[in-house]
């Protein structure tokens, strides 16, 4: 069992030393988020108009309703960048020395998801903490409370990447998984509006985003940025969860010969 | 003498097309063989079997006496493995890239430190082993992944084409140092094309289109002639 932890560190340092290595994604992952806070926001304020609901219990600015949905954003596209990045790995080989290790594959992957989403809790909270900084602050208890939505929220989403890099076999098409996977999930999702006020302009938009993994991630992190759980969310995230990580242990089965086939 | 690897009746196919049909052969302990085939042969298939990449669709793979569909696991630690490409983590120190490897093995802390010193030391790279992979030549970065691949101390090595790209003095190094470590007693599988990587005493298998033309030493196959000739005649290249 020691030996399954030194392996976990291991692939935990390394992503975190490739993501110090890449500034730029880090930056790219900050100013995301705060330039939709910031732009979008500004513009839709005053066009969209927010009732109270849970777990609000006064009126909020449309800041703060999206600050959830942003944090869900910076996840989503952290799991999708891991996803690049282990089709990177595969193409250049280095997915080889991972996959040869002795300890089983599924453990070298679940580590690969979850270091991958502890990177994604240091720009979530980096997030947080520039947006507090501009007036845009949650209940202190929330932020606390906001880390195991977090961390299982990034499992999830880091699944959903893992699972699309085994069936993305080159990279040159992943400008299809941004046109198909991120921006869908995204906007069909209660990041940005809340779902009723979407069914007012069609039902069954309002119907897709509720069965979008992405909106019980949005909404499991909103409650837990207010100190409060949401059972439903919790249960379709980790749903979400088992589903892509089983698809994702197919994916990577040996007896599908993933990598590089060549005579 | 005791088998470091044995392979029996392995297949393997790519849709309709047969990569590997039939392949039987052992390796024994403290032996150099050389995995001779043209371009397209197999040998990248039959690495990416031994290294459990992919499942054989028929046959059986035994390292060190431990069958590889029953516990692989346990026949992956026992096997190191040099591949075609390079895969190093170019971003990180030589140092960091082994005990990266070595974490991977569930080693770590000083045990590890200490085989990682030793690794680089025998391959002659420790001088590098705080420069940045991507800071090294071609011949040094396949010195380093040799290195890495002993960090575990493995009973079988297997590189495949490691001398591809290299310069002739680094391909002459590299192939000289691997002879001295099955001179020691590491088994080794050594994939290949060039005639001149192998020498008279080594086991010598030849692939060709998924199957296996011959097996013995060197220069036995070579008889009266040269490999390079005879090696040509089985795989039909010398009469075209």
């Amino acid at each position: 069992m020691r030996g399954w932890l030194v392996c976990f560190r291991a692939i935990l340092l390394r992503e975190a030393l490739r993501f110090l290595h890449q500034r730029t994604r880090f930056l790219a992952a900050l100013i995301r988020p705060l330039l939709w806070l910031v732009v979008f926001a500004a513009g839709f304020r005053t066009a969209l108009g927010l009732s109270i609901t849970p777990p609000y219990t006064t009126y909020i600015t449309y800041e703060v309703y999206i600050v959830p949905g942003l944090c869900g954003m910076i996840q989503l596209f952290n799991g999708m960048q891991s996803s690049l990045s282990l089709v990177y790995d595969r193409e250049m080989g280095s997915m080889r020395i991972l996959l040869t290790s002795p300890m089983p594959r599924a453990w070298l992957l679940f580590c690969k998801v979850a270091a991958g989403a502890a990177i994604s809790l240091l720009q979530v909270y980096a997030f947080l903490a520039v947006a507090a900084a501009a007036g845009i602050a949650m209940p202190p208890a929330g932020y606390l409370a906001a880390l195991p939505a977090l961390a299982v929220t990034g499992l999830m989403l880091g699944t959903i990447g893992l699972a699309l890099s085994s069936i993305i076999r080159q990279l040159e098409n992943f400008a299809g998984v941004m046109n198909f996977v991120i921006f869908p999930m995204f906007f069909l999702s209660s990041a940005l509006y809340p779902l009723w006020k979407l069914a007012e302009t069609s039902d069954l938009l309002a119907d897709i985003c509720a069965i979008n993994p992405f909106t019980h991630a949005v909404e499991l992190i909103r409650f837990a940025l207010h100190g409060e759980l949401n059972p439903g969310a919790l249960g379709w995230v980790v749903a979400a969860l088992a589903v892509f990580g089983l698809l994702a242990a197919w994916g990577y089965d040996p007896a599908r010969g993933l990598i590089n086939r060549r005579g | 003498m005791t088998n470091r690897l044995s392979i029996s009746d392995l297949g393997y196919r790519y849709g309709d097309r047969v990569a590997l049909d039939g392949v039987s052969f052992s390796v024994a302990e403290g032996r150099f063989c050389a995995l001779l085939g043209p371009n397209g042969a197999g040998k990248s298939t039959l690495f990416a079997l031994l290294t459990r990449l992919f499942v054989p669709h028929s046959g059986r793979i035994e390292i060190a006496g431990i069958d590889l569909a029953r516990a692989p696991r346990a026949a992956l630690a026992r096997l190191g493995v040099v591949f075609q490409q390079p895969t190093l983590d170019l971003d990180l120190t030589v140092r960091r890239n082994l005990l990266y490897f070595a974490a991977l093995h569930g080693l770590s802390g000083r045990a590890s430190a200490l085989r990682v010193d030793a690794a680089l030391d025998l391959l002659g790279v420790r001088d590098r082993a705080g420069d940045r992979a991507r800071d090294l030549s071609g011949g040094q970065r396949r010195r380093v992944e040799i290195a890495r691949a002993l960090v575990h101390e493995p009973r079988l090595l297997l590189l495949d084409e490691p001398t591809v790209g290299l310069d002739a003095a680094s391909r002459r190094s590299i192939t000289d140092h691997v002879h001295d470590l099955a001179a020691g007693g590491l088994t080794v599988l050594w994939a290949t094309h060039l005639v001149d990587e192998i020498r008279p005493g080594d086991d010598v298998v030849i692939l060709h289109r998924g199957r296996v033309l011959a097996a013995a030493q060197a220069a036995a196959i070579a008889g009266a002639g040269t490999l390079l000739a005879r090696f040509l005649e089985l795989t039909g290249e010398g009469t075209a």
